[in-house]
């Protein structure tokens, strides 16, 4: 499904991923695990163009990463991050609903239908009209997913689901991950923390300052 | 003391030069105080001071002009040396009475308004309001007098005894420098122009496309003295006769090429010519509800511009703050320098060549070179606010927008515009609130607004206490409601920018030793 092959990007010189081949699959959750700084972030930004590279190459599906394919990309693939980045002046709802209104194009009626069942899905159907600044950070994370989801992506990148949250959240977020993964959603997770991707991921990734060190069934990489 | 007190304090401060603190100088102390001094100050204004008193072209920094000449010789007669002090035209008599100089000396005319305030010597120069009009309208106008102006749209200086005679009948526009009435006449953005000779003789006769068409009376100069000091215009009184009797008088004139038959009369000066010259000034008029109105129409005027101006500015500062943040290296240079540009340089200085600069290119009325000006201006402010506003929206949900397939485009208009607006709005108001202020400047370019209406009614009251009160409390109540509305939608975001912070906040990530 994602294909990256020698992948390269330096910042302003210093080499931050160096020659990283790495592959996902299709219906199946690859996680990317490593300490901070060792480049996790950087390469699932590469994968929806919102950093350059400056070597290798990346495919997802059929089409190469580049300036051309960017907008049908990055509707290939969802990406969920860390801050969440709910936009802060709509509620709930309308979150999960504005991609699918202006992007896609959906008549009103259908992104609210579909907008409604995925809140459903990750538990916050009761949350609907609330805005970002009234929810907590797991219930915000929620809305961030199911507004990925909203626009029925290939994949979905998500970049630390859950390292901004208390135990309690986290596994509210965890749980909503399982169940996706149970369905078969192609999602790559970044982590610092093993043990959130441990039951759900069929492959793992270790990167250490921006190479790829293990890769393997999480069973054996993540000890 | 307590914050009201010292509050009250400081307004009293503020509205005290408004009331009547003049210095009092007892009686016949004031010549006293000149010999001891050993000088005569003048008081006057080198702009557009050509021939009165002005900087010699040859010579920067050394004034020359026939009053310069004439204050030497009256200083001499009294036995001191004269010394001049720069000062705003249009405030001469202010300063004379707060005690800036001791005379007013600078072709200050001898007005009903004046004559009520001030002691006028006999005059020292007889000049002629003079009328011009554009050569192609000058055969309709042959014998003019005042009521053919009826309805014209006259240019004049404010203050003017032309100012004076013109009213109620004339359409009077009012400048503040002698060189723009004519300019503005040769564009047709006037009729004609009524100013006293010497000045018409300058500005006006040089241009070619305008013409005299009359003379339409006569009136003086004469030096201004404080009501308290009689004796110091006794004293100046003797010496421009003794001046004019010896003929200095009219060599000085000459030396200027203004001397002419009108002229002669000076010589043999009497009591019943300076009674005759003073007339009878009828009572000034007291501050009314006829004012009032007109402060209502000033009032309306400043908020009509504001507003007008307000509606240019929001849209184009927006426009420059998204091509500055967004916009190619070309046009982020041109954003920047607009901003720049506009923020570097006087709002006077803007206004002044939009309205006379662009003139030759683009006759703007003085309303529209008004609001534009006003509006381009503070179009630079409004960028800063926008991008203030869009440097608070989290770069994360730009990144969201742009992850979930949003052009860039539509991520501004529907996730990064909303919310920056909604930032901006406090400051926008408070920087309506500003404008509401700034849109005075708009009288240099002969708009008559709220302020320009105040300094008007003043003179012809003769006090600044009832129209600077009357104006201050129409600022205040088109200021105030807005003041707190700004206020009150800053808390508001203020608010929610608290809840926000008020949510859970994350724990910190523990450090995992990640298996290898
Ligand atoms: N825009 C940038 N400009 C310069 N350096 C950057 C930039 N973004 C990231 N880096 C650097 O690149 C390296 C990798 O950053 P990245 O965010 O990918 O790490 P990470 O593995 O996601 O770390 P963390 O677990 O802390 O999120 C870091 O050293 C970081 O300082
Ligand atoms: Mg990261």
């Amino acid at each position: 499904m994602i294909a990256i092959e020698n992948l390269t990007k330096r910042f302003e010189g210093r080499t931050v991923l160096d020659r990283v081949s790495v592959k996902f699959q299709r219906g199946k959750v690859s996680a990317i695990v490593g300490a901070s700084g060792c480049g996790k972030s950087t390469l699932l930004r590469c994968i929806n163009g919102l950093e350059r590279f400056d070597e290798g190459r990346i495919v997802v599906g059929e089409l190469e990463v580049g300036p051309a394919t960017l907008q049908r990309i990055r509707l290939d693939v969802g990406m969920v991050f860390q801050q969440y980045g709910l936009f802060s002046h709509m509620s709930a709802l309308a979150n999960v609903m504005e991609a699918p209104l202006h992007v896609r194009h959906l008549s009103k009626s259908a992104a609210r239908e579909r907008a409604v069942a995925l809140l459903e899905k990750v538990g916050l159907s009761h949350r609907r009209e609330a805005f970002p600044r009234e929810l907590s950070g797991g219930e915000q994370q929620r809305v961030a997913i199911a507004r990925a989801l909203a626009m029925e992506p290939k994949a979905l990148l998500l970049d630390e689901p859950t390292a901004a949250l208390d135990p309690e959240r986290k596994a509210e977020v965890v749980k909503v991950l399982e169940s996706l993964a149970k369905e078969g959603t192609t999602m790559v997770i970044v982590t610092h923390e093993p043990s959130v991707v441990r039951g759900i991921a069929d492959h793992a990734v270790v990167l250490k300052s921006g190479r790829v060190a293990a890769e393997g069934a999480p069973a054996e990489v993540l000890r | 003391m307590s914050a009201a007190a010292a509050l009250a304090c400081l307004l009293s401060l503020l509205l005290a030069p408004v009331g009547c603190s003049r210095p009092e100088t007892p009686a016949g102390k004031g010549l006293e105080r000149i010999r001891a001094a050993g000088v005569l100050r003048w008081g006057g204004d080198t702009q557009g001071g050509e021939p009165y008193v002005y900087d010699d072209p040859a010579k920067p920094g050394h004034l020359v002009g026939f009053e310069v000449e004439l204050a030497a010789a009256i200083a001499r007669e009294l036995g001191v040396r004269s010394e001049f002090v720069q000062n705003d035209w249009s405030n001469l008599v202010p300063s004379l009475e707060r005690g800036t100089f001791d005379i007013v000396m600078n072709g200050l005319e001898v007005t009903d308004a004046r004559t009520g305030r001030v002691l006028f010597t006999r005059p020292y120069y007889v000049f002629a309001e003079r009328l011009m009009v554009r050569s192609e309208d000058a055969p309709k106008m042959r014998s003019p007098d005042v009521a053919s102006l009826k309805g014209k749209r006259v240019g004049t200086l404010s203050n003017s005894l032309a100012f004076e005679m013109l009213r109620g009948t004339a359409d009077t526009v009012i400048y503040e420098g002698v060189e723009e009435p004519y300019t503005d006449l040769l564009r047709g953005r006037t009729d004609a122009v009524l100013l006293d000779d010497i000045i018409a003789t300058r500005y006006g006769v040089t241009k070619a496309g305008l013409e005299v068409v009359g003379d339409l009376r006569d009136g003086y100069y004469a030096i201004a003295v404080r009501p308290s000091e009689p004796e110091v215009k006794a004293a100046i009184d003797e010496a421009l006769g003794r001046i004019a009797a010896r003929g200095e008088l009219r060599k000085i004139l000459e030396g200027s090429h203004i001397w002419n038959a009108r002229q002669e009369r000076l010589a043999s000066w009497s009591a019943a010519d300076q009674a005759e010259m003073l007339g009878q000034p009828p009572p000034p008029p007291a501050f009314g509800p006829a004012h009032v109105v007109l402060f209502l129409k000033g009032a309306a005027i400043t908020l009509l511009v504001s507003v007008l101006a307000m509606a240019i500015a929001v849209p184009l500062g927006l426009f420059l703050a998204l091509v500055r943040m967004y916009g190619g290296p070309a046009a982020r240079f041109a954003a920047s320098a607009y901003v720049e540009v506009y923020r570097g340089t006087p709002v006077l200085l803007q206004l002044y060549l939009l309205y006379y600069g662009l003139a030759p290119v683009l006759k703007l009325g003085a309303l529209t070179a008004a609001v534009v000006g006003l509006g381009m201006n503070y179009a630079a402010y409004e960028a800063e606010v926008y991008r203030a506003g869009m440097q608070a929206v989290p770069k994360a949900q730009m990144e969201a927008a742009l992850a979930l397939g949003m052009t860039t485009r539509l991520a501004l208009r529907r996730v990064v515009l909303p919310q920056a607006v909604r930032h901006a709005i406090p400051n926008v108001t408070n920087d309506f609130i500003a404008l509401l202020k700034d849109s005075s400047l708009v009288s240099v370019i002969t708009v008559v607004e709220l302020t320009k209406q105040m300094t008007i009614t003043a003179i012809d009251v003769r006090t600044w206490l009832g129209p600077g009160l009357t104006c201050a409390a129409l600022y205040f109540a088109m200021s105030y409601p807005l003041g707190i509305l700004a206020r009150r939608l800053e808390r508001k975001l203020e608010g929610e920018r608290n809840e926000e912070d008020a949510a859970p906040e994350p724990p910190m990530p523990p450090t995992v030793g990640v298996g290898t």
